[in-house]
């Protein structure tokens, strides 16, 4: 038994490691490194060919229109005129608004969550926002239609008699336009920028919160003065996210916005988004170069989203640094 | 009497608190059969004691044992944790769990430091003067001048002067530990509370921390929670330790720790058990 084991022992006594022997053990890491390196580049390699690919589509209205095409306020697909200032105008107004609504909505619900609300009411709110991210473009759109166009076309009537000095508030009311769009947008992007929103609040620690009731504040300028600023980063991301949202949102938005590329100062009258009118127009795109307008507006709206998303990261670098935090 | 909202914490005039105070008393804080519940948790047993003013006082007993908690009833900081609170509690001449009693205003008195320094991610100026911004003041000459003055009560100041406008996150854990004190000093409270201070930092900062509460006795009453025994002895008048939530034992700081009246207190302070 003894003897057995002795030699059991001496026959698993490992040899002094040889120089292929270390490198082996690194071939697991090497092989994952591998493939995570290649589903990161394959993000890359996504975005630039799809930059290729519209560009190289895009080629001939690029080249027909030049800069007049960003410019340019007619649309007028019959006579290939093509403008695209007033989508344009329809896609960043509408987004700023749906923002203009959203973001102090979905501050507060977050507020309410984090430093508020009881458990019970919190989870219950909690469940209800997600079942608000899960329901489809087109059924925001169907209750745009039914039920937020008749209400804005009864509203409209008073707020011109109140506010018609202010071109805001002047035209026809129609119930379709930038205001219906940007009401259907704010209630859109509000279930992922407040989950988020309150994401930011909850990881503000609570020696933060502790130390601002110490010095003698009160609940709302602990949240004003400690909550809030100690995750601005978290916020203006949350908003950002629900900004890229709004940018590219196309069912629900051509539903209500009454699809008419124009520029107007009104809040009620038709306007028309960059994704609205590719979708609604892509299937009329007779000519090459129709089509070739649509696609360099899909790259223009890549080009709009990447530029607010540059802006809002300086911002958010600019914040963060202003506010003294050491990152 | 549950004290989970803030509904209350509604401003009023200080004079009420002015009148009580106008003779310090013999006692800062006077506390009779003080009990703590969190939810189930009886965390606090019938605690009764006196605090004398100008001295420091302090807390100790193994964790667990209720001394943070009795020392977060004395500025109604378990307000957020939704501990229910029965017996009296006067802080100052004033029943602090009274319905009308101002709780922002009685925090502005009695100043809080905590385990872990907790500046906030703004210059080591805007920490300085978080507390009298809240209390509305804005005149830069009189914001700048109490800075300095906290700062330099809290033996902060020759290390910082230069660089105010920093951010507090860029000091070493000593000096942000010393900031918070000057944060809460720069309200002028009468009372400093201290939970377990140094238990982060490094020998050295431990000193002067140590150093910082031995200057500021007299002119603050001051309750420190503390772990540590030696530091129980190096730096306070008197000793209360707590054992399962009840109050053990208090006495003048020599006696508990060379004639202690309880065996439990001799097996403590003895390293038998904690």
């Amino acid at each position: 038994m003894t003897s057995h084991a002795a030699t059991e022992k001496s026959r698993s006594r490992p040899a002094p490691p040889s120089p292929q022997d270390i490198r082996r053990k690194h071939v697991g890491d090497a092989l994952f490194r591998g493939i995570t390196a290649l589903a990161a580049a394959s993000v890359l390699a996504l975005a630039a060919i799809y930059v290729v690919q519209m560009a190289l589509n895009s080629w001939e209205a690029v080249r027909h229109f030049g800069w007049s095409f960003v410019v340019g306020t007619t649309w007028d697909p019959v006579f290939e005129e093509f403008g695209a200032l007033p989508v344009i105008w329809g896609t960043v107004i509408s987004s700023l608004l749906a923002l203009l609504i959203a973001v102090p909505i979905s501050l507060g619900v977050s507020i309410y969550l984090t430093e508020i609300a009881g458990r019970r009411i919190r989870r219950i709110i909690e469940f209800l926002i997600e079942i608000l991210a899960s329901i489809p473009s087109v059924v925001y759109g169907l209750w745009g239609i039914f039920v937020l166009v008749p209400l804005v076309r009864s509203i409209q009537p008073h707020l011109t008699s109140w506010f018609g000095f202010l071109p805001l508030f002047q035209g026809p009311p129609f119930g379709y336009g930038m205001l219906t769009a940007g009401i259907i947008l704010a209630i859109m992007i509000l279930p992922i920028m407040t989950s988020l929103t309150r994401e930011a609040l909850h990881a503000v620690p609570n020696h933060q919160r502790e130390a601002s009731l110490a010095l003698a504040s009160t609940r709302w300028e602990m949240i004003r003065h400690a909550v809030l600023p100690y995750n601005k980063s978290g916020i203006i991301a949350a908003i950002v996210l629900g900004l890229g949202r709004a940018l590219g949102e196309t069912m629900a938005v051509t539903m209500v916005i009454g699809n008419q590329p124009t520029i107007s100062t009104s809040l009620f009258m038709p306007a028309q988004t960059i994704a609205s009118l590719i979708a609604n127009e892509f299937a009329e795109a007779s000519s090459s170069l129709y089509l070739s307008v649509l696609i360099e507006l899909g790259l223009l709206l890549f080009g709009i989203t990447l530029l607010l998303n540059v802006g809002a990261r300086l911002l958010v670098n600019r914040i963060s640094h202003a506010g003294g935090r050491r990152r | 009497m549950t004290n989970r909202s803030f509904a209350h914490a509604v401003r009023t005039p200080p004079d009420r608190w002015s009148m009580q105070v106008t003779q310090a008393p013999a006692h800062a804080i006077s506390v009779q059969g003080l009990h703590v519940y969190y939810g189930t948790v009886h965390a606090l047993k019938g605690i009764s004691l006196k605090i004398k003013t100008g001295q420091v006082t302090a807390l100790i007993g193994p964790s667990g044992c209720g001394k943070s908690t009795f020392l977060r009833t004395l500025n109604r900081m378990n307000d957020l944790t939704e501990a229910v609170v029965a017996g009296s509690v006067f802080v100052l001449g004033e029943n602090i769990y009274s319905p009308q009693v101002d709780v922002v205003e009685l925090r502005r008195r009695v100043g809080m430091v905590f385990q872990t320094p907790n500046p906030f991610p703004k210059s080591i100026f805007e920490n300085v003067v978080f507390g009298l911004r809240r209390q509305g003041i804005k005149d830069r000459r009189v914001l700048a001048e109490v800075a300095e003055n906290s700062l330099k009560r809290a033996a902060l100041w020759d290390e910082v002067k230069d660089r105010l406008h920093d951010s507090a996150l860029t000091l070493s854990g000593g000096q942000q530990q010393r900031l918070c004190i000057a944060r809460a000093l720069a309200l002028e409270p009468k009372v400093l509370l201290m939970d377990e201070p140094a238990s982060a930092l490094d020998p050295v900062a431990t000193a002067k921390i140590e150093q910082l509460i031995m200057d500021l006795k007299g002119d603050y009453t001051i309750v420190i929670v503390t772990h540590n025994m030696q530091q129980a002895v190096r730096v306070s008048d008197e000793t209360a330790f707590f054992l399962n939530g009840e109050l053990i034992e208090m006495a003048s700081t020599r006696t508990l720790f060379t004639q202690p009246a309880d065996r439990r207190t001799e097996d403590y302070i003895s390293g038998r058990f904690g």
